[in-house]
């Protein structure tokens, strides 16, 4: 953690280490309730990836102590979600528009290779 | 040679070297889950069906992974999974408070946790292999066992630190100098970090894999 934390920081911190486990045991029940509506692809995978997201900020925030971590880390946290984002990017944009890449792929190949 | 920085922080950065070295070391980690969930999201936006082709005796077309997968052994191994991450952080508050004796409860249940975590891994695995069903059978369960086994391999990882520091590792607390406890509690918050991670990983892995 970034600031030294007294005895007292520390019990409270017990405390909510105990709710934040609750909570992420309540919102697993969940996750799993609503697989079993049967619900069309899209809008599951939405909720899927909502209560997945906030199970990870708890775990982030609270267990890994982001809430009260130094800006470095924070930084690079974030330099590090713009690279993943740039990956799905890559990877969805190459699923998008094979036809592109194809073209791409033939004039490095006739360019560099034959 | 003194290594600087270990559990004071650094003047530029504001944290100790461990604390920047853990978390570069997550980002990385990041990357390399990111990747596959990328490969993932790729193969399953191909696919004509998903899971798709298996093999019940006779070939039947999977509409849903809960018809190859054991959902309710999942959500058993997720809640052991976030109650093992909860023991790792009260093993930390434990050392804060100066409880010795609670650290060692609270990370021997982390291990044991861990432990159990990968036995029910190792049914679902079975399991799996009882029907012939490997990671060559369709683009479902290849993706499945990299996931499932590079995220097994990371929770093995983890139980190899966290034993060491429970058992040998400890001897640094038992020193009882200010310093060389100070430097034992600061290790443990490092294990901390990354088994914290390693449950913020199966978060995102159990929906995706198995409820979607």
């Amino acid at each position: 953690m970034a600031e030294e934390m007294t005895l007292e920081d520390v019990k409270r911190h017990v405390k909510t280490y105990l709710f934040v486990f609750a909570s992420l045991a309540v919102l697993t029940v969940v996750t799993v309730l609503v697989s079993y509506l049967s619900m069309p692809f899209v809008p599951a995978l939405l909720v899927a990836l909502l209560i997945a997201t906030l199970k990870a900020t708890l775990v982030a925030l609270y267990f890994m102590h982001l809430i009260n971590e130094r800006q470095v880390i924070l930084w690079v946290l974030l330099l590090t979600g713009i690279f993943l984002i740039a990956m799905f990017i890559l990877f969805i944009g190459a699923y998008a528009d094979q036809e592109a890449i194809t073209s791409v792929s033939k004039w490095f190949v006739s360019s560099y290779v034959a | 040679m003194q290594i600087p920085y270990e559990v004071t922080a650094r003047p530029d950065t504001g944290v100790n070297n461990a604390k920047l070295g853990i978390w570069l070391f997550l980002a990385s980690e990041i990357m390399l889950f990111g990747g596959l969930f990328a490969a993932y999201v790729f193969l399953r936006i191909g696919a004509d069906a998903w899971p798709g082709m298996m093999i019940y005796g006779t070939e039947t077309m999977a509409q849903r992974a809960d018809q190859i997968l054991n959902v309710p052994l999942a959500t058993l191994n997720t809640i052991i999974l976030i109650g093992s991450s909860v023991t790792m952080v009260l093993a930390w508050a434990a050392l804060k408070m100066d409880r010795f004796d609670r650290y060692r409860l609270y990370m021997g249940l982390t291990i044991l946790l861990a432990l159990a975590f990968l036995v029910v891994k190792g049914f679902e695995y079975g399991d799996k292999f009882d029907h012939h069903w490997y990671a060559s059978t369709n683009n479902f369960l290849g993706i499945y066992f990299v996931l499932t086994g590079l995220h097994a391999i990371h929770v093995t990882g983890g139980i190899i630190v966290n034993a060491y520091f429970w058992g040998p590792g400890a001897k640094l607390w038992k020193r009882g100098t200010p310093r060389d406890q100070a430097h034992f509690t600061n290790r443990i918050e490092i294990a901390g970090l990354y088994w914290h991670f390693v449950d913020l990983v199966w978060i995102f892995l159990f929906p995706m894999i198995y409820l979607i």
